[in-house]
């Protein structure tokens, strides 16, 4: 791997601040392994390394602003070489990296270092950023010791409007802008009846704990997740003039924050999961969305995004594509509605679905069949 | 249980589902969804933290009964009676 450089963590990310490392000098890292935690507009993200290796240098400090590409570390492979002249270190460090046994202990280093990690919700970092608090000296009472904001304003009683969550509106909005001034968008809606998928799951949470009650949002999730993989010119990445399309489905799942935050958390290869795997992702990818701790891979994997509006208002909404995906799914909020079926006018609940694709890659054509394949999909729930 | 702790209670683990409340600062007339803004993903985590916290297993069907902060406590505090 060599150099390890600040990420990019979506197309709004212009630079991050190092919160912290949870990795020393010597450390054996897997792939995968949260290896420090960086401050973003869109909070803190925890970011991973994509090659196994050995920590030979920390270069960027804690508190440090680094633009995107900015060299943060060295990590490297068995045997591979330091990627600049530092001589003397490589020599101090290289007794320890051959002492490492390969295979066994892979994942023990991130695993073991987290004592320094300070957990802490978006919004106790940015009033704690605010009032110039250390959140290492504040006292957690959120899940696993997680400091929220309560925990931060126990010491002070100062009210300001949180300026970070400005800072993340102001990412949201240059990122939109640039979509909407580079992405064609197009858009086509369907009206479909899900009353078939609310009464099964209607049943099935009947006789469940809550702990494995599903939700409206999972079918639809998997829904739109199994139709996005038959439609390969919705599901992937426009960059620098291509697309590529993506060889799995990771729906981005736009989660709303208090404040008026927005993140795109995605859940890998969605059509792979069963309900209930693709439920309990969800719950942990928002719970940890608003506790503030999602990581980078979570940040960059999304193919295309699915935006719902829940139980609110608003029947249908077209949305913003979220570069450098080419799609993304509005679902508007169930409505009981008067509907034909089988020649009679019943009551259903409906939802309408938008789907917003860029026309630099796909067309009315590819976007219908997308449609019909969600609205076949969400007339067999129990497929589902 | 009394029904000041388990006011309590039901304001930690709402402040656990959503770190971003202000415990202090939610009144009993608060609407969780409208109000507090808890989306259906936040109302099932809560109802599932209560379910292990308390033992009261809130049905989806009972829902409505726990619409504001008030609602919810007055209908924990007789299903913990009957448990």
């Amino acid at each position: 791997m060599g150099l390890f450089t600040m990420p990019s963590l979506g197309s709004d990310m212009e630079s991050g601040t190092l919160a912290e490392w949870l990795v020393a000098p010597g450390d054996t890292v897997a792939r995968g392994d949260v290896v420090a935690v960086v401050e973003t507009q869109k909070g803190a993200i925890e970011i991973e390394c994509f090659e196994a290796g050995t920590v030979q240098e920390l270069r960027a400090q804690p508190g440090q602003v680094l633009p995107v590409g900015a060299p943060m570390a060295v990590i490297l492979a068995e045997g591979e070489a330091e990627p600049e002249q530092e001589p003397a270190l490589e020599t101090a460090l290289e007794p320890a990296v051959e002492a490492e046994p390969k295979p066994v202990q892979q994942t023990v280093p991130a695993a073991a270092a987290p004592p320094s990690a300070v957990r802490a919700s978006p919004a106790a970092r940015v009033r704690a950023a605010e009032l110039g608090l250390d959140l290492g000296t504040v006292t957690g009472s959120g899940p696993g010791g997680a400091i929220v904001l309560a925990d931060v304003e126990a010491g002070d009683g100062t009210g300001k409007p949180a300026s970070r969550l400005d800072e993340m509106r102001k990412a949201i909005a240059a990122a939109m802008t640039r979509s909407k001034q580079t992405i064609p968008h197009f858009y086509l809606s369907q009206t479909m009846d899900v009353q078939g998928a609310i009464d099964l799951l209607a049943v099935r949470n009947a006789e469940a704990p809550p702990e494995e009650r599903i939700l409206l949002g999972a079918v639809l999730l998997r829904a739109a997740a199994l139709a996005a993989q038959k439609a390969e010119t919705l599901n992937g990445h426009f960059t620098d003039g291509v697309f590529q399309p993506a060889a799995q489905v990771n729906p981005g799942l736009a989660v709303a924050l208090r404040g008026g935050g927005l993140v795109a958390p995605a859940l890998a290869d969605v059509p792979s999961m069963t309900l209930a795997e693709t439920m309990a992702g969800m719950r942990d990818v928002v719970s940890r969305a608003r506790a503030g701790r999602l990581t980078s891979s979570e940040m960059t994997r999304g193919t295309l995004t699915v935006s719902s509006l829940g139980e609110t208002c608003g029947e249908v909404m077209a949305g913003v594509i979220f570069p450098p995906q080419v799609a993304l799914i509005g679902i508007g909020a169930p409505q009981l509605r008067p509907w034909v079926a089988g020649g009679q006018i019943v009551p259903r609940t409906v939802i309408t679905v938008t789907l917003a694709a860029d026309h630099r890659v796909t067309g009315g054509r590819q976007a219908a069949r997308f449609l019909a394949g969600f609205e076949t999909l969400i007339s067999k729930p129990e497929a589902l | 249980m009394t029904q000041t702790e388990l006011r309590a209670v039901f304001l930690e683990e709402l402040t656990r589902v959503a770190p971003d409340i202000d415990p202090a600062g939610v009144s009993d007339g608060d609407h969780l969804q409208d109000d507090l803004e808890l989306d259906s993903m936040d109302v099932l985590n809560l109802v599932a933290a209560l379910h292990q916290r308390l033992g009261v297993d809130i049905p989806e069907a009972d829902y409505p009964q726990i619409a504001t902060a008030g609602a919810a406590v007055r209908y924990l505090s007789a299903a913990v009676q009957k448990i």
